[in-house]
């Protein structure tokens, strides 16, 4: 297993692939334009169960068609998908209409699909196909027994009932078509309390609480024989599933894409969200065999495609690639930084701060927010791994050399040393231990962040926790993580052996002083 | 000739003036110590000569030369410096230490290598200490690594700012004799600073008593002590012998 690559035996080409990696997808991202005639079909998917189903079933109908596919799934969130299909970065993903409304079109929830191919097509030269056929709205769910108890059919029932436990997402409790105008529209007198989505369905069954928020087509739905109550007033808008794509496809993709028009009905893609989340089929799999059930591809048997569960040893290079390119080039940038900072104190305050506030922002919005300048992939979660890592090494730069004992630097002056040889023979050589340690430092926040690069497409250890987190598998959950923590771990131990080698004992003894 | 000439030196320090106005010579090759209270602007004057701190007003000539600041490295390479403490690089060892300018100035390893070993000679120190680390040293030790360290390129001037203040008397003591024998061998300007009488009398061919910015005598040590010029400088010895009496 290569798990350090810069230790096994092909030294000199495997750092010169890693040094040219990211310039070649960088040419290949700005080569989008080309992408018009030939090429792969990319097709991105958000990182959620049915994100991953539809995303795969539209790659293997292209795929039985003659086309190649690339798979950029594990997108994380409406927008990082949106902007990377309006980037050119990927031709199409599976989206909502209402999402598509609320999220893109900013707040017109009752736009017709017609209307909203309209909108997309004028402001961003995109376009959706026909629904697939179901519509992924909220509902409100409830156990059959407590809906006989009750004789609860529909929402509006739900005003009689002050005192029903009721327990909603944090995300629905605050959407416009949540729980707000929700309760206003049906005139519901209950208080409900936060909860995480993935926790709800467990609380219910459980009979902690009475109601929950639910997605109309979640698995969970048929396995725990849930009752849903009738929208009857018709709050929640439609959020009819549809291919969100560019328009500069050629016809004959998106003649396969539309063949997927009213395929499905809620009860089917609850059964088959089920089959992922119960049942523990891959995706690819119940892709598969929705398909040739539709007789929309001929079952072959094998699937052609590689396994879903690629190698971990393959992600934990991707993902030591991501680390330390970043890391690397961080380093060249911070180190050199600091040192000329030191020079010139009057931008030290300034810059320290800079780097501080990029700290702040949160990776998956650094991350996002990389997208329409980068693009999606490697080069843009580098560059986000590059900005965290700069302040920890230029911090730790600055504080070391303007922690050294002033009587030092008086001494190395009075004697006659050059600015620059003074920097070179004493100041630099004592700063060390401490630059060494924000190295140390920032390698192991590039380890961490790093999982969530595979939110934008970027590989590594996180596409199995990403994975894992949205189809509720702690087996792939681990399978990123427990190497995630094993590679943080040997970091440290790397960096402690070079702090053993590089600073001398009663240095390091002052620096803990 | 005189190894160091102030010319009408004062110096401010934000809006304290440390120096008025202070003019007088050093001689070449002889040791004139600066003695005066904490406060007195003596360690002020005596970074003067090496610029690393600069007159308010006035001027400062070294061997009858006005000092050129853009390129005082050069001139810093012909004055040794030593301060209390030593101030060793605590990630060298004592070879290198001592060797720093040597070989930043592009002088011969043979060379270094004999100078090293007349310096450790001087002041008595094993040539096992070379490859110990400042840590690994006591407080007199290290000031000898230090005069060794200033000593490297043969330096006209010596400037000791306060530098035995830390040590304890029977040390004290024995680099005192060092520093004498390494002038004897080895004639230089010495300008040392301290606030103790004593070890100005017993070093100095002249003493410069400086209080509150203002030279109050220069003379030699034996008119010092018998002649003091004003009421401060009696009263000064007096305190000074009284408190080594108790």
């Amino acid at each position: 297993m290569h798990l350090l690559p810069i230790l096994s035996e092909n030294r000199s080409l495997k750092k010169l692939y890693k040094i040219i990696r990211p310039a070649l997808l960088f040419l290949l991202f700005t080569n989008v334009l080309g992408q018009i005639s030939g090429g792969p079909i990319r097709i991105g998917a958000k990182n959620f169960n049915e994100g991953y189903l539809l995303g795969e079933i539209l790659a293997q109908l292209l795929e039985h068609h003659g086309f190649s596919v690339v798979r950029q799934f594990n997108l994380g969130g409406t927008l990082v998908c949106f902007e990377a299909l309006k980037n050119g970065e990927i031709d199409m993903y599976p989206e909502y209409s209402g999402t598509i409304a609320e999220q893109i079109l900013r707040g017109q929830q009752d736009l017709s699909l017609a209307e909203i191919r309209t909108a997309v097509g004028e402001n961003f030269g995109l376009n959706i196909s026909p629904s697939y056929g179901f519509n992924n709205t909220y509902a409100m769910a409830v156990k059959r027994d407590l809906a006989i108890r009750y004789d609860l059919q529909n929402i509006s029932d739900l005003a009689d009932l002050p005192d029903l436990r009721m327990a909603f997402s944090y995300e629905f409790l605050e959407r416009q078509d949540g729980w707000k105008n929700l309760s206003g529209v049906y005139q519901l007198p209950q208080k409900p309390v936060g909860i995480e989505h993935g926790l709800a369905y467990q609380a219910l069954v459980e009979d902690q609480i009475d109601l929950i928020d639910i997605y109309s087509t979640d698995g969970e739905i048929s396995r725990y024989d849930l009752f849903i109550l009738e929208d009857d007033r018709h709050f929640f808008p439609e959020y009819q599933a549809v291919t969100f794509y560019r328009t500069g496809l050629p016809s004959s993709v998106i003649r396969i894409v539309n063949l997927l028009s009213n395929r499905f009905d809620e009860a089917q893609i609850q059964e088959l969200n089920a089959q992922v989340v119960f049942a523990g089929k891959p995706y690819s799999e119940v892709a598969r065999n929705f398909l040739s059930g539709m007789h929309l591809i001929t079952d072959t048997g094998e699937p052609s495609r590689v396994h879903l569960l690629s190698d971990i040893s393959e992600k934990t290079l991707e993902h030591l690639e991501l680390t330390f390119i970043a890391l690397l080039g961080a380093m060249l940038v911070a180190i050199p930084a600091g040192i000329s900072v030191y020079n010139t104190p009057v931008i030290a305050k300034p810059l320290l701060y800079i780097s501080g506030l990029l700290q702040t922002i949160p990776s998956i919005a650094l991350l996002a927010l990389m997208i329409p300048l980068f693009g999606i992939g490697v080069l843009p979660a580098v560059i986000a791994l590059f900005l965290y890592a700069l302040l920890p090494l230029l911090r730790n730069t600055i504080v070391a050399l303007f922690g050294i004992d002033p009587v030092l630097k008086k001494v190395a002056t009075g004697i006659g040393l050059t600015r620059w040889q003074r920097l070179r023979y004493v100041e630099i050589p004592l700063a060390i231990p401490t630059i060494v340690a924000g190295i140390r430092t920032a390698a192991v926040i590039n380890v961490g962040t790093a999982t969530l690069a595979a939110f934008i497409g970027a590989g590594g250890l996180g596409e199995f926790i990403v994975t894992g987190l949205s189809l509720n598998n702690t087996g792939m959950i681990l399978k990123g993580a427990i190497p995630a923590v094993l590679l943080a771990f040997m970091i440290e131990l790397i960096f402690e052996l070079i702090e053993k080698i590089m600073v001398p004992r009663h240095l390091r003894q002052k620096i803990a002083r | 000739m005189n190894a160091v000439s102030y010319h009408k030196i004062s110096h401010n320090f934000e809006t304290t003036q440390v120096l008025s106005k202070i003019s007088f010579d050093i001689l070449k090759n002889e040791i004139l110590v600066i003695i005066g209270r904490s406060g007195s602007g003596k360690s002020t004057l005596l970074q003067m000569i090496n610029g690393l701190i600069l007159p308010t007003e006035g001027h400062i000539e070294i061997f009858e030369e006005k000092i050129d600041y853009p390129n005082i490295t050069k001139l810093r390479l012909g004055i040794g410096y030593l301060v209390q403490g030593a101030a060793l690089f605590p990630h060298m060892n004592v070879r290198q230490n001592i060797s720093i300018l040597a070989r930043i100035n592009g002088i011969s390893p043979e060379k270094t290598e004999l100078r090293i070993d007349t310096l450790l000679r001087l002041v008595d120190l094993d040539p096992a200490y070379l490859s110990k680390y400042p840590h690994q040293l006591s407080g007199g030790e290290q000031q000898r690594v230090g005069i060794c360290r200033a000593m490297m390129l043969d330096p006209k001037i010596f400037l000791l700012d306060e530098p035995f203040a830390a040590l304890d008397p029977t040390t004290k003591f024995e680099i005192h004799r060092e520093l004498l024998a390494l002038q004897k061998a080895e004639p230089r300007t010495i300008v040392m600073v301290t606030h103790d009488l004593q070890e100005a009398v017993k070093l100095a061919d002249r003493i410069l008593i400086l209080e509150k910015g203002v030279i109050q005598q220069l003379d030699q040590t034996g008119n010092i002590l018998n002649k003091p010029a004003n009421a401060f400088v009696a009263n000064f010895i007096r305190e000074q012998i009284i408190e080594k009496a108790i």
